[in-house]
Order: C-alpha cells, then structure tokens, then sequence
C-alpha cells in the first residue's frame, strides 16, 4: 500500500552537450496525484517522454512496483501501464466516438467466417466508461469526436487510459488549453481517476489547478528538482514564488557567472 | 448558461448505454456524410431526366452510365479507401493500360493460356502498388509525388516493352469462352459484366471499412498517423495493403478491357486518374483523409457516370459534360464541408433545446 508504484531514481538526461534534467528523484503512489510544475524549459516534456518510453535517461533507474524498467518504445511503457494523455487527448476529430476509444484493439466477434468489428460493443464500453467519469451529455457512441468540447475529448482520452488498465496516469498540461469551466470538468475528472485507484502524474504550470488536486507536488526548474513538498505545506503565493522567483534567481545566478 | 454536464457521483447503476438509442431523424439523416452525395446524384438524375428524356431513362440509357460507373467505381473504391487514410494514387492512370497490355502480350501475342495471362497483370497492379507503398513508406515523401513518378515510369515501360516484345503500341486478345463470360461480356447484350464485379467489390470494401477493424485502422490512421502508430496500429504495412489494393483494382479493370475490346492499346487509361479522384471527392470523402463512406463513393462514382453519359442524350454539346462536372465538384466539396460541420456539432435534442433559449 505505501510502496511508491512508480519511483524514479536518480533520473539524468543529456543530448549530447546539453544537461536536461539533473538527478530527478520522484515517486507517486497508487491513488495520489503527482503534480509536476515548472515553466516552460524546465524539463518536464523531457520527464515525460523517458516516462512514457520515447526517450532513455543517460542515467538513472525508473521502477515499477520496486523493479527496474527499460523501455524502448512507447508500446513498452503502455504494456507496463504506463499511459500518457496529451494536450489535446490524441484522438481522432472525424472518428467516431467508440471507433477512436478503442482504435488499434477493437473489440470483435465471429460471424461465420469472418471477424466482425463489434460497434455496438465498442460504443456501450466507451460510453459507459466516459459516464464512469461523470461525462453524462454522451449517450451515443456513434457520434464525432470531433463534436465534443476539449473537457470531454480529455475525458475520452483518460476514459480510454483507465479503460485498456493504465495504472500509471500521466497528464500532459491537460488543462491549458481549456476554459475555466472546462478545465474544472477536467480536474473533477483527474479525480474520479485517482479515486479508481490510479496513480496520477499531472504536468501543469497552473499552480492553482495542481493545488487543487494534488497531492504530492515537486517543482521543475532548470530541470532539477528544485521543491517536493505534499498538500497543505506551502501556500499558493509561495508555490507560485517558487516557479517564477526560483527560476529568476538560477538565472541571475547564470548571468553573474558569465560576467567572471 | 451552459448545460453542466458533469456530475460528480461515477458510479451510477442506472448510466445504460444502450437504453439511448440513436433514432432515425431527419436530422440525422442530414448529419450522414453521404447526404451530401445523394443530394448530388438526386440533381443530376433529375436534370439529365428533364433535359435526356425517354432514352436517358430506357434500359439502354442506364446500361450506358453504369458501365461506365463500374469501371470507374472498382477503382474510385481503393482510391477512396487510400485518401481516407491520407493518401493519393495517381498511378492507377498507367496500371490500367499496363495490365491490358500485359495479358494482351501474355495471352494475345504469345499465346500463354489465359489464366496465366490474367494472374501476369494481376501481379503487375499488384506491384505497382507495392511500389507506390514502400515507397511512400520508406522515403516519407508526398504520396502525389511518388505515384506521380510511378505513373510516368510505368507509362513508359508500358510503351517501352510493348514495342520491343509485341512491335506495336496495339495488340490483338482473343479470350476462350469462360473467361470472355466472366470478365468482358453483356448480360443482356446491354451490362457489362464488369458490373457484378463492380457490386462484389462494393461489398468486399464495405465489409473492411465498416465492419472490421482494418477499417478503424484506416480512418485512425487517416486522422492522425502519430497517434494511430501509438495505438500499436502497423502503419507502414497498411500503407502498402492500401496501395496493393488499388494497384491491384485498376490492373483488375484493364483486364477486363483488354477481354471485352479483344484488344489492348498502351494510351488508354490515363482518364481514370482524375475521375477516379472526382468521384471520391464527389463521394464526401475528405481529401486530406480521415472520413469517408463506402455508399458515398458509390454515389459520387454514379453520379459522374451520369453526367458523363447522360449528356449524349441531351440536345447539349457533350464538351458541356466537363463543365457540368466541374462545378458539381465544387459544390460537393462545399456541401459535403457544410454537412460535416452539421455532424461535427451533432447535439442531443435536450442540449439543442437549451441552446435555442
């Protein structure tokens, strides 16, 4: 129950010249919201493609339930359930809703000789799974992506996620995009995830969004961990100090360093 | 004030999916991406009606398009099924007369049996198309610029190999009874037989891109490649699938040109390029991929036909067809955007309601 599900050790990153990220050391737990801050440049897109298996770490040890992971595809890091929901939810506008929930395993049946895409199957699933997560307007598993509002798409795409097992969440700024009403669908969403039992890691620079959801945060800057701290022990102006005052002063410090 | 579509409690034992069943309105009639085509092929048959009279509407009128309709549908179907996954074929213009032209050679001038023949131009289109496809897999080039090279080296072979094996660009076939019924006679003295080709053919596409998960893969793949390759779909090989099909399609139908003229020339063909694109388009499939219908293709494929025969029966100069084609192009893919959109924002009846307050 305490042992981290997800635990990265040590994490260093290069390419060729160029350090980005420095000795990262995170875990989250399953039920817990990670959220991971930092402005732009600091690291986190870099963190989550070695999460999710597009890059390697130069160095450093990713382990799931205590052991240590290698992955060198994507389709590595989803088989070991770890799945990542991006910006804009990776679906597809003109597909159907239960065609895209389920694109590349489609549920079949037999009919005679032949396998059979099971529609009807496939949009039941994929609407009650997006009911699951309190998205109740969608009640025809025909209609377009493309017709859902950017909340709802997210919660297709995270639906999709928990659906196919994902036991490592991973939320790439989810809520940038969106409105304020749609963004706070989406956090309510992040919720009902975390409440399945998944661990969630959320990447996001709004530090209101992450203060109201996480649990655990840890701030990026300059990729290296600069903050870790867990709900209730710093206050919203000092999170938000620590994002922009943080990366303020490594700056300072790098112009003082030039001028010697 | 926006509809608050999210509730909090998750687990409601009452949330059935299957209690809201999708009704057949006239709304969602409209939101069908082949209304678009239907409405199309409606205004023509009734223009060609008015203006073509009695023969336009005899049997003879009717064979005449749809001869024409299953040549070009067997071809459109790949076609379309290739931009539905965001691709273009040009080459289909040069595997028709290469094909011809190869069992004309096999069978025609060397005197092979006539199955060889057939399964020599089958496995050219077959080829071709795997060609077209590795190519565009391996490079990552524009699928427009590759078959366009394909078309013009395969064009050429044609001409090239035509006169140094047969020594002429026109070679004679004389097929044996069966295969003259099977692929190149008239039912009826009026149908080509191309025709039941052409319906089996629809079937056949049908069945992938509706009911199998092929087709899932082909509009997911249409959509967004990136994601469709995270989903664990086989992108590249369902590229070169795509392109054999159409390779092998259009080998299929200048075969059966070659069995019912008894005679293949190395120029025909090259009109099937455009029209076979007119047709999909026409059909309400999006040129950029991603969404498209097997009954759209159909119709934007007899819709064509129609206008390109039905103006023999009118009083009208048939150079006029080609206009008549041209803005029925544009208005298609205009009012296939328009009916798109309609599908995009298809809301349920209870959020149309609040919307209209």
């Amino acid at each position: 129950m305490t042992a981290p599900l997800l635990k990265l050790s040590g994490i260093n990153k290069s390419f060729g010249p160029i350090d980005v990220l420095h000795d990262i050391n995170l875990e989250v737990k399953a039920g817990e919201i990670l959220c991971l801050l930092g402005d732009n440049g600091a690291g986190k897109s870099t963190l989550i493609r070695i999460l999710s298996g597009v890059h390697k770490p130069t160095s450093g040890e990713l382990l799931i339930n205590g052991k240590p992971m290698h992955f060198n595809t994507p389709r590595d890091a989803s088989d070991n359930g770890i799945a990542t929901v991006h910006q804009f939810g990776g679906t597809f506008p003109l597909m159907s809703i239960g065609r895209s929930f389920f694109v590349g395993a489609e549920p079949t049946k037999r009919w005679g000789p032949f396998e059979v895409f099971d529609r009807k199957m496939a949009n039941d699933i994929a609407v009650r799974e997006m009911r699951q997560l309190g998205i109740t307007r969608i009640t025809d598993g025909n209609r377009l992506v493309g017709g859902l509002s950017g909340g709802e798409r997210q919660a297709l795409a995270i639906a999709r996620a928990v659906h196919f097992g994902a036991s490592v969440l991973i939320l790439d700024e989810p809520t940038a995009a969106l409105g304020v009403k749609e963004a706070a669908h989406v956090l309510r969403i992040v919720l009902q995830a975390r409440k399945k039992g998944v661990a969630v890691i959320f990447i996001t620079h709004n530090v209101i969004h992450a203060l109201t959801v996480g649990d655990h945060f840890a701030v990026l800057i300059r990729g290296a961990k600069a903050a870790d701290f867990r709900k209730g022990e710093r206050s919203r102006a000092e999170v938000t100090d620590l994002m922009a005052g943080g990366e303020a002063m490594a700056e300072l410090e790098a112009e003082i360093e030039s001028h010697l | 004030m926006k509809p608050n579509h999210i509730t909090v409690p998750a687990s409601d034992p009452s949330a059935n999916a299957s209690a809201d069943k999708p009704k057949v309105t006239l709304g969602n009639l409209f939101r069908r991406p082949e209304t678009g085509s239907f409405i199309g092929l409606l205004s023509v048959f009734v223009f060609f009606t008015i203006f073509g009279g009695q023969t336009f509407l005899s049997i003879s009128g009717a064979a005449s398009w749809l001869n024409v309709a299953a040549e070009l549908g067997i071809i459109a179907l790949p076609v379309g099924l290739l931009m539905i996954a965001g691709h273009l074929d040009l080459s289909v213009g040069s595997v028709i007369p290469a094909s011809s032209m190869t069992i004309a050679i096999v069978s025609g001038h060397y005197g092979f049996p006539m199955p060889v023949g057939i399964a020599a131009s089958l496995a050219l289109g077959l080829v071709v198309g795997f060609l077209n496809g590795y190519l565009i897999v391996r490079t990552d080039l524009p699928s427009f610029v590759v078959t366009l090279g394909t078309l013009f080296a395969v064009a050429g072979l044609t001409l090239g190999l035509s006169v140094i094996l047969a020594g002429s660009t026109s070679v004679a076939l004389k097929s044996d009874p069966i295969n003259k019924m099977l692929f190149g006679d008239f039912i009826d003295g009026k149908f080509e037989v191309i025709l039941l080709w052409w319906i089996a053919a629809m079937i056949f596409v049908d069945f992938i891109l509706s009911h199998s998960k092929y087709g899932n893969w082909i509009l997911a793949l249409g959509g967004d490649k990136i994601s469709a390759r995270n989903a664990g779909i086989p992108t590249e090989k369902l590229n070169i699938a795509l392109y054999m099909g159409s390779g092998l399609c259009s080998a299929f139908v200048g075969m059966c040109q070659a069995i019912l003229y008894n005679s293949a020339q190395v120029s025909a063909g090259q009109s099937f390029i455009f029209n076979s694109i007119i047709a999909v388009v026409i059909g309400g499939v999006m040129l950029t991929g991603g969404y498209g219908s097997v009954i759209g293709i159909v119709l934007g494929t007899m819709t064509f036909a129609i206008v390109n025969q039905g103006i023999y029966y009118t009083g009208f100069d048939a150079n006029w067809a080609s206009l008549i084609i041209g803005v029925l192009l544009l208005a298609a893919v205009l009012l296939n955007n328009t009916f798109r959109t309609m599908a995009l924002t298809h809301a349920t009846p209870r959020a149309k309601a609040k919307e209209s307050k």
